[in-house]
């Protein structure tokens, strides 16, 4: 497998010479992987698609496609399949001939082209559809021709552009779902942009964060949820507590970090040295209620919120110095008592504490 | 389910289609006083005016409503031997009472449009009849002229009866209703009539064609430049539409006389002599040039709503799917323009199929269009029977285009904006 199937190469990208929209962006994707790019809006993370796409040049950089700099590339000599957020299928075209249009550009055979279209289709669960106008089509089923239509000519990588932020939620986990099996079972290479991390987190086998023009975190799912490399990452994926303090202490792989009037133990990983600002992020399902006594980090704190949402519930709780502390206690310890303006004791392991940078 | 849906009743036992027609029956009657006015004024200003011209184009009652005798008893005339007395008496009754009421130089004109040669014998016949004695008109009245005793001239008399004619259209034609009855073409050098139509089809055509080659662009500019831009390239599309159009009709004269701005401008870059300045107005090349112009924000507007409505991921989509830009703008974008080009090509071709003021000014001898043709009979002829048949023949013309246009595109497929 080629490691470096779509290589970034120092890539800059300025829409109008004053500002970077993506600044020195090095990024590798290997062949036959599910790549998200994941960032709130305005972080760059379109524009590097468009750029892989064709449809941008980069300021500055190379991009690299299979070892060949594409950036002199014009997009429909790219051979690289793409799926739009507002789907862009032809209006005035069948779902036939809509499949039908890469396969014709490219000269191929009438009858090679009905059995590729077949198996697209099929591929979507759309048999029976071909001769439906799009505009006849649900929404879902306008995506699956959409997805069907990248994929037709075989390309070694397709893009997709939010293809799913227009439908409703059920459909789009159904869809998540199914455009998964889809690269699992034809194993395209699929560069995939979404502004929603459950999204990301379902289909993705790396996820690279985007932030302010910058990859912020390259990393399979899990490791992005349990092992954030900085705040942003913290913050934007997931739910996250977080205390601000300084490090008055580091030794032996946990340091010491000073909150309001306590110390507390945590896990040191961009923190270096004594006396160093940082933000300590805990995930809310780390922290628990009537803690064993082998936990490091042990403290009481208030519930001034509690919030029944069916298999968990959500608890608030006013902890050292931080009102916005949320628990998730699942609904199996239902007997324990959760009562609003109760005292209760709440611990949780250091190593689970991540020391970040303050931002 | 049965087959007999059963009747579904209100609360208080009424049927519920009549209570639902009586719940509504109030915002009818709200809406349709709401449209009263502009329906009447419709009504007034151009169902009214289209009939009155309809009924104009064909009327042909004056010789019927001065002749009623005459014509009563020509019933029985089988028209090809000499009337019988009793016609002979009859138009002498009729003749007489006209004379009284000094009408007869109405009918002579009137009759002379339909043969030649009947202002003279009417004007003896008024002189002779003076002393007519009573009974045996008929050798009376021949004896007056030796035309009164030809057949053809009393054919001529009975083709008058109807009171109304289709002369007009026929004329309009270039054709007429010979003795015979037969409907011929005019003479070649004197068929105007046809040459103008052909002209103003050609014209509108070829204004149209330019109209959609020049429009096609600067609408697909509109629509993709970002909005600073896209306004003002829309202000200066729309800044002849809010100029008069005699104004801009005159620049163009300013601009295209021989003397003028293009041609000193051609002279200056040697690329005509100055000597043989080329004729640039009072032609053919004037009237295109000028109505182009005119024309042009008709077109713009309607590619314009249609292309904005495109969403530019399709032409991207096409090209990442591997079409070359040109098949991508060929295979998608253009046919999503169809629409639009209908629409606008439907308004150039109808505006200037009935266009009048410019050809009139820049148009000279041979670029005059139709349209220039009836405002001459209604100005200088005083024709308005002629007048109205072209008018509705050029109507015609247009309510067929509308429906040929109907049949090949559809006309739900039509996006004026």
């Amino acid at each position: 497998m080629n490691k470096e199937f779509v290589k970034f190469d120092k890539v800059d990208k300025s829409y109008d010479g004053k500002t970077l929209v993506v600044k020195d962006l090095q990024l590798d994707i290997e062949e036959g992987e599910f790549v998200t790019m994941l960032g709130p809006s305005g972080s760059g993370k379109t524009t590097c698609l468009m750029m892989l796409a064709g449809f941008e040049t980069p300021t500055h950089g190379e991009i690299y496609l299979d070892g060949r700099a594409i950036s002199s590339i014009p997009p429909h000599k790219r051979g690289i399949g793409m799926v739009f957020q507002n789907y862009a299928l032809f209006p005035h075209m069948t779902v036939y001939e809509n499949l039908a249009f890469p396969l014709r550009v490219r000269k191929i055979p009438k009858d090679e082209a009905d059995k590729k279209i077949d198996k697209a289709l099929s591929m979507v669960s759309l048999q029976g559809f071909a001769e439906r106008m799009p505009g006849q089509l649900s929404g879902g089923q306008q995506q699956r021709v959409a997805v069907a239509r990248s994929l037709v000519f075989d390309p070694q990588l397709v893009l997709m552009d939010e293809p799913l932020g227009a439908l409703d939620k059920n459909l789009r986990e159904s869809m998540q779902y199914e455009i998964k099996h889809i690269h699992e079972s034809i194993g395209v290479t699929v560069v995939y942009v979404t502004h929603d991390q459950s999204e990301a987190l379902t289909m993705s086998n790396r996820i690279a964060v985007f932030n302010d023009g910058k990859v912020q975190q390259l990393s399979s799912p899990d490791e992005l949820y349990e092992k954030p490399v900085n705040s942003f990452v913290a913050e934007f994926i997931g739910e996250n507590n977080t205390f601000a303090g300084e490090v008055s202490d580091i030794s032996g792989g946990k340091c010491k970090v000073k909150i309001a009037n306590t110390e507390i133990l945590a896990n040191p990983i961009s923190v270096k040295g004594k006396g160093e600002k940082t933000k300590i992020s805990l995930r809310p399902e780390r922290a628990l209620i009537n803690p064993s006594d082998k936990m490091d980090n042990i403290h009481s704190g208030k519930i001034e919120e509690v919030i029944y949402h069916g298999d968990h519930t959500r608890v608030r709780i006013n902890i050292l110095g931080n009102n916005q502390f949320i628990l998730k206690v699942p609904n199996s310890s239902a007997n324990m008592d959760i009562k609003l303006g109760k005292d209760i004791k709440i611990g949780w392991n250091s190593e689970d504490a991540r020391a970040l940078d303050p931002k | 389910m049965s087959s007999e849906t059963k009747q579904i009743l209100t609360t208080d036992g009424i049927p519920l289609e009549v209570s639902l027609k009586k719940a509504e029956r109030r915002n009818k009657i709200k809406a349709f006083l709401l449209v009263a006015p502009l329906l009447l004024f419709l009504i007034i200003t151009y169902v009214f005016p289209i009939g009155d011209m309809l009924l104009r184009s064909v009327d042909d009652k004056m010789v019927t409503e001065m002749l009623p005798k005459t014509f009563k008893a020509m019933e029985k005339w089988d028209g090809k031997e000499l009337p019988e007395e009793e016609v002979f008496e009859a138009f002498y009754l009729d003749f007489r009472q006209l004379v009284d009421e000094k009408r007869e130089g109405k009918l002579s004109t009137q009759l002379n449009y339909t043969k030649n040669g009947f202002k003279s014998i009417i004007k003896k016949l008024r002189r002779k009849s003076k002393n007519f004695e009573e009974g045996n008109y008929k050798e009376q009245i021949m004896a007056v002229h030796k035309r009164w005793a030809d057949v053809e001239y009393w054919k001529a008399i009975k083709r008058r009866a109807p009171a109304i004619t289709g002369q007009k259209y026929l004329k309009g034609m270039d054709m007429y209703k010979n003795e015979s009855g037969e409907i011929v073409s005019v003479e070649e050098d004197r068929r105007i009539h046809r040459i103008l139509w052909l002209r103003t089809l050609e014209i509108a055509f070829f204004v149209t064609l330019f109209c959609f080659l020049m429009a096609y662009p600067i609408a697909h500019l509109l629509a993709t430049l970002p909005m600073k831009y896209s306004n003002l390239l829309m202000i200066c599309v729309l800044l002849p539409f809010w100029t008069s159009l005699l104004v801009r009709t005159a620049s163009w004269m300013i601009l295209l006389q021989q003397q003028g701005v293009v041609n000193d401008f051609f002279v200056g870059i040697g690329l005509v002599a100055d000597d043989a300045r080329p004729e640039m107005m009072y032609n053919k090349t004037g009237t295109y040039v000028a109505m182009t112009q005119i024309l042009l924000p008709f077109m713009v507007l309607p590619l314009y709503s249609v292309m904005k409505t495109i969403s530019p991921s399709l032409m991207r989509a096409g090209k990442s799917l591997g079409g070359t830009p040109i098949v991508a703008f060929w295979k998608v974008y253009f046919p999503l323009t169809i629409p639009g080009i209908g629409a606008g090509c439907l308004l150039c071709f109808i505006l200037a199929i009935g266009y009048y003021i410019t050809p009139a000014l820049v148009g000279g001898a041979s670029g005059t269009l139709i349209s220039n043709q009836i405002a001459f009979h209604m100005k200088s002829t005083l024709d308005w029977s002629f007048a109205s048949a072209m008018g509705l023949m050029l109507l015609s013309g247009v309510l067929a285009i509308y429906w040929v246009y109907n049949k090949l595109v559809g006309i739900d497929n039509i996006k004026l904006g």
